[in-house]
């Protein structure tokens, strides 16, 4: 056995209400990849925050010790001063400035308050070097695409002569590409003897680089996995997750198809800035009752700019084409005149465009159609607004204390229940799904397509938007896959393979690379 | 065994208690607040607070504040802020004067026109900053500069007045006293006892319509007994309230106004759609966009609101001086703007009521008003207002953390 450089005994943290962690105790020998996995609401974030320190000694109860010594964290600035630095899942990037400026922020290469550009400048070089990030150190942050932002954030860290990284979903928002790049990142961190502690709900990835893999449920440690010892398989993970087997990670549906229902042609999309820059190239796709239809692609294969620009022009300029609901052509030229045409789009970013988080998940769920729950003179009828809401609250199992609980209080999970709630209350025939299950936890996922399934078999047609192939090819009938704008395959899930679409997908891609070889 | 019982539904019936309490501390920390400084100037004016006569001129000196609270409460949740109200107020006024005094208008037509000039300057500016995107806090600085030096232009610099008769009774009138006319009692307004206990019936049936509502629907709601605690309370604060104001001219006809726009507006914002989309559009603008809500022109309209709002609260003060004066309504948009967020209205949109925005009116009022007749100079006044704006705002973090 090789040397403890974490250990935490015991730790029980409680908030009003309710015990997030209860004696949980965790740790990470030297130079190991230590994946901690859980279902959302388990414990991870809050673990993490007591030991870095954001809930200060004496918030908490039991022990800490880093590299032998007993640690009583007051804030983050402590704990980061041995060595113990966290990245969380939302950068902490200021975006107007460069990647130096970001680099030292709060340790700024100084002498008497007067900055050393030059020595901050080529020791933000250097550091970017070590994480395979070409970059000029003035480049702005806004300029930069999320998976180089988190390489910064990760150059960041190595700035503070980091020992014990700590990542916390750190691929959630990145393209397989460039998480495959940050996985080899930590195994070359591993090597220089830096150890890390993964959260992640990718279980692939947690398989390919974690030493060890410790689970939490409810608050409390179930196991920990040794991944040299024996073979862990993706469900042996998922079962120490959800206290059961899921035997099968997508519900089981009949499809029964009908006529088409909703279809856009020769659909041209313009960059709202740059006006010459083309996001969607003559696409045309359709979708039928009762269907499931997938988009795939990468980020940034413009998958997100066409679902909007079709739900009511809400991205983009100079727009063209035609949709057509059941054969007629419709005007969908507004978000309101997209809704009254039968077609809802789920964002795949709830915080920031689905939820009005400080309102209730009653005023959320009726947002979108407060019309059904109001008479002619505008006037709401709060009671039938309540009796409505709680209807869906039990449709779709939003597990929350009452319905005039502020969204901002549920889980990931329940927030995305919410968001679907408010759609199907507008009652679409058309539901545009972007990322239905980015973030949330196996569990709720799984209740997520049973939703989706149901909604189907209602006759409703539904496009899924997501980066997960398994997921794609789980719960569609049928898949286009998308690159650079443009639709460039289209089959039956029957015939789908992870690896036919990843090469369709990829395509452009790796000749892309090949040049710059 | 019976007093283990007792003392079991005795910390229950506390517990009850304490948690409607906590979750809506707000609203009663607010009416709490109001009642502790009444009390305290009640004592230190030595019973002069109190006085009818004083609790009247209490309500005349702060009708155009809370007028505007009203449509600043609005802007506010909307996520923005208008700092031109005292300005618009000014010029308001000057065009008033203008019309009844220099060109001889018909005083309710003229009301008419300001009305719809002040609708006018709430739409140029909720223009500016809904369409074109221009954040409102600049928008109504320049607001603010460009109505004053208007009303300088419109008055030549000097102050026109009197209104006519009838314009004047809008702020110093009273309302007539039809039953004191059949029924005399000398000392006390009749009509207005009548219309306090019309009110209170009011206010009781339509709880107890709310409660039956809820009940019938199978929603919780709160204990009998706090129900009919609350009833009589509020019954008890009418009544002494219309007692007081009865005992010397009755009713004043701005308060019968702010009644009307005060039950208007909470109406508006806590049962109607448009009211529910503010609120979403100041929580999250984008996700609020993307449920099919226009919010450019929600946001256009809330600023045309506050401009009406402004020119209604304009003519109240021209009515009440009695003259158009160059430095009509200077520095209130900043006890307007403190009402609110004393009221419990958050900076950052999205939160807020209209009780809460009339409470921290009158709270500050309360303070105007109990400090003026302690002798406490202008300076002063002004440090304490600041230090109670201060306070109000740390207490909503604190709770807002607490609460987290």
């Amino acid at each position: 056995m090789s040397d403890v450089i974490l250990e935490m005994r015991n730790i029980t943290k409680t908030f009003p209400g309710v015990k997030a962690l209860d004696n949980v105790t965790f740790s990470v020998t030297q130079g190991e990849i230590h994946a901690l996995v859980g279902e959302n609401g388990a414990g991870k974030s809050t673990l993490m925050k007591v030991l870095s320190g954001v809930y200060p000694y004496g918030s908490y109860s039991g022990e800490i010790y880093f590299q032998g010594k007993e640690c009583r964290f007051q804030d983050i600035h402590h704990s980061e001063e041995l060595g113990l630095v966290i990245i969380h899942q939302e950068l902490a990037l200021i975006p107007y400035l460069s990647i130096a400026e970001n680099m030292f922020l709060g340790n700024e290469r100084a002498k008497n308050g007067v900055i050393n550009w030059n020595e901050a400048i080529s020791k933000t070089n250097e550091l970017l070097n070590k994480v395979g990030l070409h970059e000029s150190p003035n480049t702005l942050i806004t300029n930069m695409g999320v998976g180089k932002q988190q390489l910064v954030e990760i150059a960041k860290a190595l700035a503070k002569e980091v020992r014990l990284l700590i990542l916390d979903e750190p691929t959630a928002s990145l393209n397989d590409n460039d998480s495959e790049k940050l996985l080899e990142l930590l195994l070359q961190f591993k090597a220089n003897g830096i150890s890390s502690i993964l959260i992640s709900h990718k279980l692939s990835e947690v398989n390919k680089v974690a030493d060890s893999i410790t689970i939490l449920r409810d608050g409390a440690t179930i196991e920990t996995l040794d991944c040299h010892k024996d073979k862990i398989t993706e469900d042996r993970i998922i079962r120490g997750m959800v206290g059961r087997d899921i035997k099968h990670r997508f519900p089981p549906r009949e499809s029964r198809i009908g006529e088409t229902i909703f279809e856009v042609r020769d659909w041209n999309v313009y960059h709202p800035l740059h006006e010459d820059r083309k996001v969607s190239t003559n696409v045309n796709i359709n979708v039928r009752r009762g269907e499931v239809v997938g988009i795939a692609g990468l980020m940034g294969a413009g998958r997100t700019e066409l679902a909007m620009s079709i739900f009511g022009r809400s991205y983009g300029t100079r727009i063209t084409g035609a949709a057509y609901r059941q054969g007629k052509e419709v005007d969908i030229s507004s978000i309101d005149k997209a809704i009254s045409n039968g077609i809802a789009y789920a964002t795949e970013d709830r915080k920031a465009y689905g939820l009005v988080l400080i309102q209730e998940i009653k005023n959320n769920i009726t947002l979108a159609n407060l019309e059904a729950v109001s008479n002619a003179g505008s006037v709401i009828n709060e009671p039938r607004e309540m009796a409505a809401t709680m209807e869906y609250r039990d449709k779709l199992n939003i597990k929350c204390s009452t319905i005039r609980q502020l969204a901002l209080n549920l889980s990931g999970g329940n927030q995305q229940k919410v968001v679907l709630s408010k759609w199907l209350f507008a009652n679409p025939d058309i539901l545009i799904l972007d990322e239905p299950t980015r973030g949330i936890d196996v569990g709720a996922k799984y209740e997520i397509y049973t939703i989706i399934n149901r909604l189907a078999s209602e006759g409703k047609g539904i496009i899924v938007i997501s980066s997960e192939l398994p997921e794609i090819l789980g719960v569609c009938d049928r898949i286009y896959v998308m690159r650079d704008g443009k639709i460039v395959g289209e089959m039956p899930a029957s015939e789908a393979s992870q690896e036919i679409v990843m090469t369709l997908i990829m395509t452009e891609q790796e000749v892309y690379n090949d040049n710059l070889k | 065994m019976t007093t283990l019982n007792n003392a079991k539904s005795n910390s229950s019936v506390m517990s009850t208690l304490s948690g409607i309490f906590r979750s809506n501390i707000r609203e009663y920390g607010m009416l709490i607040a109001l009642i502790v400084v009444m009390l305290f100037f009640e004592v230190r004016t030595g019973g002069i607070l109190f006085k009818p006569v004083n609790i009247t001129n209490l309500v005349l000196q702060n009708s155009y504040i809370v007028t505007m609270a009203l449509g600043m409460l609005l802007v506010i949740v909307s996520g923005w802020i208008d700092l031109s109200v005292g300005s618009v107020v000014a010029v308001v006024g000057a065009v008033a004067a203008v019309l009844m005094v220099n060109l001889d208008v018909n005083w309710v037509l003229a009301c008419i026109i300001c009305i719809i000039f002040g609708a006018a300057i709430g739409a140029f500016q909720g223009y500016w900053v809904a369409y074109l995107k221009i954040p409102a806090f600049i928008v109504t600085l320049g607001g603010m500069l460009i109505f004053r030096g208007l009303t300088l232009v419109l008055l030549q610099g000097e102050s026109i007045g009197p209104f006519p008769v009838g314009f004047q009774k809008i702020s110093s009138g009273f309302i007539p006293d039809f039953v004191g006319n059949i029924f005399y009692l000398p000392g006390l307004h009749l009509t207005t006892i009548l219309l306090g206990l019309l009110l209170s019936i009011l206010l009781i049936v339509l709880d107890v319509r709310s409660r039956k509502n809820q009940q019938k629907y199978g929603f919780e709601v709160t204990p009998f007994y706090f129900f009919v605690i609350k009833n009589i309370v509020i019954t008890v604060v009418v009544m002494g309230f219309t007692l007081l104001m009865a005992s010397y001219k009755g009713f004043p006809n701005v308060l019968i106004l702010l009644f009307i726009l005060i039950t208007s507006y909470s109406f508006i914002t806590s049962q109607m759609v448009i009211g529910r989309r503010i609120y979403a559009m100041g929580g999250n603008e984008k996700a609020t966009r993307l449920s099919g809500v226009n919010t450019p022109r929600l946001l256009f309209y809330t600023f045309m609101n506050m401009g009406i709002l402004a020119a209604t609260a304009g003519l109240i003060v021209a009515a009440r001086l009695n003259s158009a004066t160059p430095n009509a309504g200077d520095g209130m948009e900043l006890d307007v703007i403190a009402a609110c967020f004393i009221g419990g209205a958050s900076a950052s949109g999205g939160i807020g009521t209209i009780i809460g925005a009339v409470v921290g009116a009158f709270l500050i009022g309360v303070m105007n008003n109990g400090m003026s007749i302690m002798g406490v100079g202008i300076d002063w006044q002004k440090i304490i207002k600041g230090i109670v704006l201060l306070i109000a705002v740390l207490f909503d973090i604190y709770n807002k953390n607490r609460n987290a």
